[in-house]
């Protein structure tokens, strides 16, 4: 009877293995068990499986001799130098095409963006096509294509295609001048330094002023002349001292000047014409979310179109943005390990690849490799979040 | 009123004038949509050049000057010829086959057809018995295409190695394994995620963002490298198989993050009622609640899908013999190697790829126009 169970208490109402607290603990702790089980298997296979390969653990092999060498490297490197300096290196050529790639591909998406928005039917529908076809076609058909169908048939170095400005066009990537400075040249940087900062420091004076005064000043022009104006003034009065090594073409390949090699050159087009069709739809998804309102209410104030953009729509629309954006920088970070592919030694390619195959150390670098890249996607989605913070509605 | 003192009285509504001619017809909408000012008529004739620039040497490319007969490069050679098809014909087979033996080639034609069959039972919306579908393709079609594609000799099928897979079926495989195994498996873990254990939340939280923090390759090659030697002496995991691993792992967690967003855009009153009822947890879940969350997020499934679809490429790099791989390796081919074989090789790849995820971009447009039908004003 229901007057004896109340008067029993709750506790002795349902059998323990049905009290859901207690089954909680037996499915944790049974999750648990299973996850170190799984864990401790693993770790002793390992340890067994490289004991009987002969394979030495632990990171000392960084300190190894590489004798490997990489073509593209930012800092010094050569075949006598260690493992550790090999990581570096990719690492670093990784950080510079994701950086890059980064930048490139977040203007060619907003303008593709836009375009998508454009009233103009043919531009509407260029960059709807655009972005229909780069989307649904895979990152590594496009690699390959711009890598394989696109540079690699240039013509050999003796024929290059001579481009304006002494750059040369070839299969082995594309040569520039490189500039050579004088001594002079620390004034000149000195001016560029100095116009830098003027700039800067006129705009905050004319923020200042247009909120006392309601009187505006032609910030970008003056910004423009502080900038472009004053070096190059800087430049005629010291007699311009900067001269170009111009390369030259020398037995089979050019000598001097700077070379972009075509790995890297196919990794930066297909990275950054793949990110930006998502860019563009992240972009034009931001934009109709702004509600028209606000674009009518610029208008009624006689705004053109182009300040109702930057001014109005934009800075309420990179609320909608930023978020998913982010994610478009890290899947280019990440994206940007197809480098193995082509052979543009990123840290996948110089260290899971080559390091791996020359040391057996498979766990190490594979361990160190997905480190590194995690650490990336942290660091980067935390900057990402402080900047939306800044930026996002505050509301009372 | 006397009427006779004006000259002139209107006793009907003046006809409306049509508008004027340029704001209608072909020379208003080309007058809005193009020529509205000197900007957009910069930016039209820009376009145009664009257009003209690209369209025509493709069309002229693919058929114009194309070749579409021919038993060796003899018939692409030329200096004036397009797209080799001839070489794509010729090779077909391996491009949708790999090695699998020609005679056997019915076996994979027939899990093409039953999943076919499959994926459009369950994407059709007035299919009859959808669980059913759902049933047949999650865990019946698996069994029966494991057994028609690797072989079962108690039937009468002979055993074929997974190393002579290739191309399309390749694609396919990797593509279904990892919707098959990563739905499940991302629903477990969106559960664990929002689950009120902590030790349940860590392990799920832990594993979705690590996985989702680093790229598909180091998975692969984690996969591919590791998995042997954290398994026991003696063991060996199939080249395939570790690859199918990799994928289903990594396409799992991207899964529960779009399985999560389902759970949390579930009004509460959801959760309470199915309590109310007083129904456990997993009667909770699977009758009231999943069914709802996964309806909402089925754009987000076909998108997650989509991405598993172009990412299968990369097992290229860990040296599996997918589509892409296939072409590369028919590309290093003497018989058929001239200066246009290599589009006509990527050409090929790409109207594949092309007509398979915008085919599902649309089903997941389409979709979500549906869903949110009662939403439109």
């Amino acid at each position: 009877m229901a007057t004896i169970d109340i008067e029993h208490g709750a506790a002795s109402r349902v059998a323990w293995y049905n009290d859901p607290r207690i089954r909680g603990l037996i499915y944790q702790a049974l999750l648990v068990a299973v996850v170190a089980f799984l864990l401790y298997e693993a770790i002793s296979n390992a340890a067994e499986n490289l004991r009987r390969a002969n394979i030495a653990s632990g990171f000392g092999f960084l300190n190894a001799t590489a004798g490997f060498s990489i073509n593209q490297k930012l800092i010094e490197y050569s075949e006598t130098s260690t493992y550790g300096r090999a990581f570096l290196v990719g690492l670093l050529n990784t950080l510079i095409v994701a950086a890059i790639g980064i930048l490139l591909a977040t203007i060619l998406g907003f303008i593709i963006g836009i375009a998508r928005l454009s009233r103009n039917f043919i531009i509407n529908r260029m960059a709807y096509v655009y972005v229909e076809v780069v989307r649904n076609l895979p990152l590594l058909l496009q690699l390959l294509f711009w890598y394989n169908a696109v540079l690699t048939p240039l013509p050999a170095p003796r024929n290059s295609i001579e481009l304006p400005g002494g750059i040369f066009l070839n299969n082995r990537g594309i040569v520039m001048p490189t500039p050579v400075l004088e001594s002079a040249m620390a004034i000149v940087a000195a001016v560029i330094l100095a116009g830098v900062v003027a700039a800067f420091a006129y705009r905050s004076w004319a923020r200042r002023r247009q909120l006392e005064t309601g009187m505006q000043y032609p910030v970008f022009r003056v910004a423009l002349l502080l900038v472009i104006g004053l070096p190059a003034l800087a430049l005629v009065l010291t007699g311009f001292p900067i001269s170009f090594e111009v390369p030259e073409l020398r037995g089979f390949n050019f000598a001097g000047g700077t070379p972009i090699y075509p790995e890297f050159f196919a990794l930066l087009i297909g990275l950054v014409t793949y990110t930006a069709a998502f860019i563009a739809e992240i972009v034009r998804a931001g934009i109709l979310a702004v509600s028209h309102g606000q674009t009518e209410a610029g208008a009624a104030l006689g705004f053109r179109q182009g300040k109702i953009l930057r001014l109005i729509v934009i800075p309420q629309a990179m609320r909608v943005i930023i978020p998913p954006l982010t994610s478009q920088y890290l899947n280019l970070t990440k994206n940007s390990s197809l480098a193995v592919a082509i052979g543009y030694p990123d840290l996948v390619q110089v260290f899971a690849g080559t390091v791996l195959n020359q040391t057996g150390q498979a766990v190490e670098v594979i361990l160190i490799t997905m480190g590194v890249y995690l650490t990336i996607s942290l660091v980067t989605s935390a900057f990402m979040n402080w900047y939306n913070r800044r930026v996002a509605l505050t509301e009372r | 009123m006397d009427r006779s003192r004006y000259a002139y009285v209107r006793t009907e509504p003046a006809q409306t004038l049509p508008p004027p001619p340029s704001s209608t017809g072909v020379i208003g909408w080309l007058h809005r949509n193009l020529f509205g000012s000197w900007l957009d008529t910069v930016l039209t004739l820009v376009a145009l050049y664009i257009i003209w620039l690209v369209v025509p040497p493709i069309v002229n490319f693919a058929f114009v000057d194309a070749v579409w007969t021919g038993t060796n490069r003899e018939a692409c050679l030329g200096p004036e010829v397009g797209a080799c098809w001839a070489f794509v014909k010729a090779r077909l087979g391996y491009f949708i086959y790999g090695l699998y033996p020609v005679e056997e080639r019915w076996r994979p034609d027939l899990v093409f057809l039953l999943g076919a069959i499959g994926i459009a039972w369950l994407l059709w919306q007035n299919a009859p018995k959808r669980a059913w579908g759902a049933a047949f393709f999650f865990l019946i079609y698996p069994v029966v295409a494991y057994f028609l594609l690797t072989g079962l000799p108690a039937l009468g099928l002979p055993v074929v190695e997974t190393s002579r897979w290739g191309g399309i079926l390749v694609t396919l495989v990797c593509s279904v394994v990892g919707i098959v195994f990563s739905l499940p498996l991302g629903i477990v873990l969106a559960l664990g995620r929002r689950s009120r254990m902590p030790v349940a939340r860590l392990v799920s939280i832990t594993f979705i963002e690590f996985v989702r923090g680093v790229p598909l390759i180091t998975v692969l090659f984690m996969a591919s490298v590791m998995l042997p030697l954290f398994m026991p002496g003696g063991v060996t995991i199939d080249k395939l198989l570790r690859a199918l691993i990799g994928i289903a792992l990594f396409a799992s967690a991207y899964m529960a993050e779009v399985v999560r967003g389902g759970l949390q855009a579930l009004p509460k009153g959801q959760y309470e009622a199915a309590q109310a009822l007083g129904l456990s947890y997993w009667k909770m879940m699977v009758f009231v609640i999943l069914p709802q969350a996964l309806t909402i997020v089925i754009p987000g499934i076909v998108n997650t899908f989509i991405g598993l679809f172009k990412d299968t490429t990369l097992v290229f790099i860990v040296g599996i013999f997918d589509l892409l791989k296939t072409i590369d390796a028919s590309l290093t081919d003497p018989a058929w190697a001239t200066p246009v074989t290599r589009y006509s090789g990527y050409a090929f790849a790409a109207v594949f790829y092309f007509v398979f995820c915008f085919g599902m971009s649309r089903y997941s447009i389409y979709m979500e126009k549906r869903l949110s039908a009662g939403r439109r004003r």
